[in-house]
């Protein structure tokens, strides 16, 4: 029975030419789940609206060229679909190989943002500047990497038919596998993303069948960790004062209330349809900061109103709902935890992002997947969405 | 699944992957929750902060209009002068935010570069005077001194001043046309207040820091017109204040232009002989005091007896209205409001109250006559009456037979109407009226317009007084405790008064009735009210409200508003009545008291009517009174502590008229240099562009004093009297 799912149906397919093999009925094309990509494409393009409309009047950012946000969001795009290609052409189990090497490769790089290389920006020093207006933010491979890892370690005795679930020192070695690189980026500190790989290896554990006492322990854990910071003062200033203004940004509508404030006037504003893309007060005004990036859900708010936010809800959902079912269709543990530690970081992302511009998540600089403009976050969701493909295509036949 | 290879999931993953899928989903419901009750639940409110967030308002004054006289020559206008102003919105996109232009600029202005950032800079709770207090939207004005060649330069060096404007900006003036000060009249401005912005900010026309208001006179009663709209161009900004683009832009509608029916030019005749009669008057020794008159004050009111439009108005003492402009400092001000100075910013031509003297007589005439009496009945005239013990004399203590009421009027003979007053104070059931009193003589002067505004197109106008038993009775129950409290029997006059007044001061009196009949005691009136009167005498009864808005002409000449004067009514009386009086009038100046005045007068070709007055005031010196009336113009001329009505008033009255018709003292007219010999009636010429065209107007040369003698013939009748009337 478990040697069944060793097979690849292609494997012992009859030879074909290319041409056939893309048209046939058991073609990776026909095979791709469409859905996902599509709403991808469809959230990068609208993303790429966006970011045109909050840059193109922000000369000291666009060096005097209005299309400069935009070429490059779209040419940032098009460089996430050939990673996703590449990563549907390599296969997630080829990639399973690779792991421990991409695994430590990723760790030089957050390492590397420690020293000389790295460079602040928002107060969070999670950046390597390569030059030519480029720059790198390791910790958004990080969460591939770390996904990638714990998936490898805890599905690899399951999937050989040793054991029904991850047993305790798997776990703990999983675990380990996460907190060297959450504890380099924890130092940056880019206290966002890890929040996002929290998340994340929450995630990974559930889908790994790993034990309720582990699942639980790590809530618990979290929970009395946070209170521990917030107590003993390792967080900084500013982002205490963050927390404080999501609350209440009344208290400083000046300081860090100010974007809180001014991102629901303009998602407020809005209302049914919008004031028309270019056409918002808000974002022609320059009032929200960060708006190409972190608070992008806000040029949609206003411009495109409950209808176009609504959309980008929407089309999340869709990427979601069919992650979803990757996860459950896939025959091989390793793919579920691949795909449910994937879903894991949108959802988690997209809700931390969209949930600050609406005043109900703290604000952390954490971009909106697909939609805000950063070629990091973008090369790393397009990946994401190259193993859930590959999950997908590698499925059993007839599901 | 059912033919799918076992798959070796557990239970327990499935489930996990299930809860994963809830609770995902579960974030994006909330997510989209809170987007509905943000956008569309309390989307509005969003909006308006929205909209708070990035509009700013820049208001643009408008010009404001001026006020011409009945020709088209400005009375009150706009002087142009340049105005250099800095736009901080433009200086702030400097790298240097605009440091290096306004030391520039301070260069070309012989200025401090200090003193020119101080200027522009904003004012707030650190920052002393001299800082902006405005928004800085708007441009801030550096200097409203600039000369041509600096405004020149720096328009010819846009590159170098950036943001920089030198635009001629328009300021108020009051250019006096010939003399024609008109203070008193065109009122003044001053600068806004903080309530009125307040209440003005949300209305279509708000007002500037800057902007100055009408206060009194003209300025005040046509303000809205004059004012125009402020024009207010509405700016998108971004989160920095830079502006993005324009939202909104209503353009400033100049004020509208106020012709009037003022001329200048006998505006400046009648300021002239009024301030030449008190000049005159205070050489004049008062023979009841044994010093000279004071003059103290005095008002001439010249309107169209066939439309009450004012054809001049002076008030004595005078000031220059031009201290207003720029704001007037702390020393005019106390100047102007100073004891000694007698308040020159009062117009006494309808806020001066006096009692009347003999020029009322022409309402107990009426009175009479409305009550039965024939009007050329025989009416004793003895130079003295009594009533129990208590003797009214008549005021040139002379005596003149039995005279009809028109020979009453034109020698003014005070015992006629003594006699029909006490009469009539008697039917009325003297100390003890009875039920209805009939008080003829009250009831007409209210039919006269006394005790009433007449409705001037001015603000502050004062009512008078009719001294009838109401007003009495109001008076008593108002002063009773004083008065008994200070009333003394047998004490000084003063105190002899209060005891009586505490008594029965509610009570008409004889002798308060008997005063009153000839315009003393307790009357008061303002010189626009009797103008009214005789006015309304000359042109067969209507009571025109005065006026002297003719016509709003918009900036641009294509609007144009006519005012035409309102009637608050009739004269009491019958044509004939009208008739015989106006003829009464007509021997007032031909043969009774006003004849030595008018020696040499062509009464053929211009009929002159006149009642002299001289009115008591006790503690005070008489009250000179004139009324007089043409067809077309009617004069009345006041002055207080003046001496008599004819004496004091007679000869600048004359002057006045010898300058509307362009006569000499003989009487000879030269058309010519008559400056108004019918009401003008036209409105001045506007030009397509919308300006007026304005006549140039000279000086008033008032007569040489040769010239101004009457002739041989006439003079004042001997024996000169104290209360010649």
């Amino acid at each position: 029975m478990q040697t069944a799912n060793k097979f690849s149906v292609s494997r012992y397919a009859p030879q074909r030419g290319p041409v056939a093999k893309l048209t046939s009925r058991d073609s990776v094309l026909r095979r791709l789940d469409w859905p996902i990509l599509l709403s991808a494409l469809a959230l990068s393009f609208i993303g790429s609206m966006l970011v045109w409309s909050a840059t193109r009047n922000r000369t000291s950012l666009n060096q005097g060229d209005p299309y400069y946000f935009l070429l490059r969001h779209a040419l940032n795009t098009g460089i996430g679909l050939v990673l996703m290609i590449g990563t549907v052409w390599l296969g997630h189990r080829t990639l399973r190989g690779a792991v421990p090497i991409l695994y430590g490769l990723s760790l030089l790089l957050i390492l590397a943002v420690l020293t000389p290389l790295g460079a602040t920006i928002n107060g969070a020093h999670a950046w390597i500047v390569i030059g030519g207006g480029f720059s790198l933010q390791p910790s958004e491979f990080v969460k591939i990497t770390i996904i990638l890892g714990m998936a490898m370690l805890l599905a690899a005795r399951v999937d050989a038919g040793d054991l029904s679930h991850p047993d305790h020192r798997t776990v703990v070695k999983a675990l380990c596998l996460a907190a060297a690189p959450m504890g380099i980026v924890m130092l940056m500190p880019d206290l966002g993303s890890v929040m996002v790989m929290v998340i994340i290896v929450l995630g990974v554990l559930l889908a790994s069948g790993a034990s309720n006492r582990w699942v639980l322990g790590l809530l618990g854990s979290g929970a009395t960790g946070a209170i521990l910071i917030w107590q003993l003062g390792v967080l900084d200033e500013y982002q205490i004062n963050r927390f404080a203004a999501f609350a209440n940004p009344e208290l400083d509508p000046a300081g860090v209330g100010y974007n809180t404030n001014q991102a629901r006037i303009a998602i407020g504003s809005g209302g049914l349809t919008g004031s028309g893309l270019f056409k918002g007060s808000q974002t022609t005004g320059q009032f929200v900061p960060e708006q190409q990036t972190d608070f992008v859900f806000t040029v949609a708010g206003e411009e495109l109103g409950f209808l176009g936010a609504g959309l980008i809800l929407v089309l999340l959902g869709v990427v979601l709902w069919r992650a979803c079912l990757i996860a459950r269709e896939t025959t091989e543990l390793y793919g579920t935890i691949v795909a449910a530690g994937i879903i894991a970081w949108f959802a988690f992302q997209a809700f931390e992002n969209i949930g600050m511009t609406l005043g109900i998540m703290p604000v952390a600089g954490l971009p909106l997947p697909f939609v805000s403009y950063g070629g990091s976050s973008m090369f790393a969701v397009w990946v994401a969405v190259g193993l859930l493909q590959s999950i997908r295509v590698q499925r059993p036949m007839s599901a | 699944m059912t033919n799918i290879p076992e798959t070796g999931r557990t239970p327990r993953v499935q489930i996990r992957l299930v809860i994963i899928q809830v609770l995902v989903f579960s974030l994006l419901f909330t997510l989209g929750g809170r987007l509905w009750y943000l956008q569309i639940r309390n989307g509005a409110e969003y909006s308006d902060e929205a909209k708070n967030n990035h509009v700013q308002q820049v208001v643009q004054p408008a010009v404001r209009g001026s006020i011409l006289d009945a020709r088209g020559v400005p009375l009150a206008d706009n002087e142009t002068r340049l105005v250099v102003s800095a736009s901080r919105t433009e200086l702030m996109k400097i790298k240097d935010k605009g440091k290096g232009v306004l030391t520039r600029l301070a260069g070309v202005l012989d200025m401090k570069p200090q003193d020119v950032m101080d200027k522009v800079r904003l004012c707030d709770s650190k920052t002393p005077q001299p800082c902006w207090n405005g928004s800085p939207y708007q441009p801030i004005p550096v200097t409203d001194e600039a000369t041509t060649q600096q405004a020149l330069q720096i328009r010819e060096r846009p590159e170098d001043f950036p943001g920089i404007t030198a635009e001629p900006t328009a300021v108020r003036r009051y250019p006096a046309p010939g003399g024609a000060n008109t203070g008193q009249v065109l009122g003044y401005l001053s600068p806004v207040t903080d309530d009125e912005i307040v209440k003005a900010k949300n209305t279509n026309s708000p007002f500037l820091r800057s902007d100055q208001v009408g206060r009194f006179g003209l300025e005040r009663t046509y303000d809205k017109a004059l004012r125009g709209k402020s024009g207010v161009t509405r700016y998108e900004v971004d989160n920095l204040g830079r502006v993005i683009g324009e939202a909104a832009n209503d353009p400033a509608i100049p004020g509208a232009n106020l012709v009037t029916s003022i001329d200048a030019r006998v505006q400046g005749v009648a300021e002239f002989e009024l301030n030449a009669a008190m000049i005159e008057a205070r050489k004049q020794i008062d023979r009841n005091t044994g010093v000279p008159y004071k003059a103290d004050a005095g008002a001439i009111v010249v309107l169209e007896s066939k439309t009450g439009r004012v054809v001049a108005m002076a008030s004595n003492p005078t000031y220059d209205p031009n201290v207003w402009v720029g704001g007037i400092s702390g020393k005019d001000y106390a100047k102007l409001t100073a004891k000694s100075s007698n308040v020159p910013l009062m117009n006494r031509a309808i806020q001066g109250q006096a009692a009347p003297g003999s020029i009322f007589k022409v309402i107990p005439t009426t009175a009479a006559v409305n009550a039965g009496y024939k009007f050329d009945g025989d009416y004793p005239c003895p130079s003295s009456y009594s009533i129990g013990g208590q003797v009214f004399k008549n005021f040139e203590s002379q005596g003149h037979g039995s005279i009809t009421l028109g020979q009453a009027l034109e020698v003014s003979c005070d015992t006629v109407f003594y006699a029909l007053a006490h009469q009539q104070w008697q039917k009325d059931g003297a100390l003890k009226p009875v039920k209805n009193p009939a008080d003829i003589f009250y009831k007409t002067a209210h039919q006269f317009g006394l005790g009433a505004e007449t409705g001037v197109d001015l603000p502050g106008e004062e009512k008078g007084r009719v001294p009838d038993r109401q007003w009495k009775q109001r008076f008593w129950e108002a002063n009773k405790d004083q008065w008994c409290k200070t009333g003394k029997k047998g004490g000084t006059y003063i105190e002899l008064l209060s005891y009586e007044n505490c008594l029965e001061g509610n009570l008409m009196r004889a002798g308060d009735s008997v005063n009153y009949s000839i315009g003393q005691g307790d009357t008061l009136v303002t010189p626009i009210q009797m103008a009214t009167i005789y006015a309304a005498i000359s042109n067969g009864g209507t009571m025109w409200n005065p006026t002297i808005g003719k016509a709003v002409i918009s900036a641009d000449g294509k609007n144009v508003e006519e005012i035409k004067p309102q009637a608050h009514g009739k004269l009491p009386m019958t044509s004939k009545t009208r008739d015989q009086i106006d003829e009464a009038l007509e021997g007032v100046a031909t043969r009774g008291t006003a004849a030595w005045r008018f020696g040499g007068w062509p009464q053929k070709q211009i009929p002159m009517h006149a009642k002299t007055g001289t009115a008591e005031v006790y503690g005070k010196q008489t009250t000179s009174w004139f009324a007089t009336y043409t067809e077309d113009y009617t004069i009345v001329m006041t002055i207080s502590q003046g001496g008599t009505g004819s004496g004091a008033s007679g000869p600048a009255v004359r002057n006045v008229y010898n300058a509307i018709y362009g006569l000499d003292m003989a009487g000879k007219q030269d058309p010519k240099k008559a400056l108004l010999l019918k009401p003008e009636a036209k409105l001045p010429t506007i030009q397509p562009d919308g300006s007026i065209d304005a006549p140039e107007v000279k000086p008033y040369v008032p007569p040489s004093p040769e010239d101004s003698a009457p002739p041989a013939l006439a003079g004042p009748p001997a024996p000169p009297t104290a209360r010649q009337d």
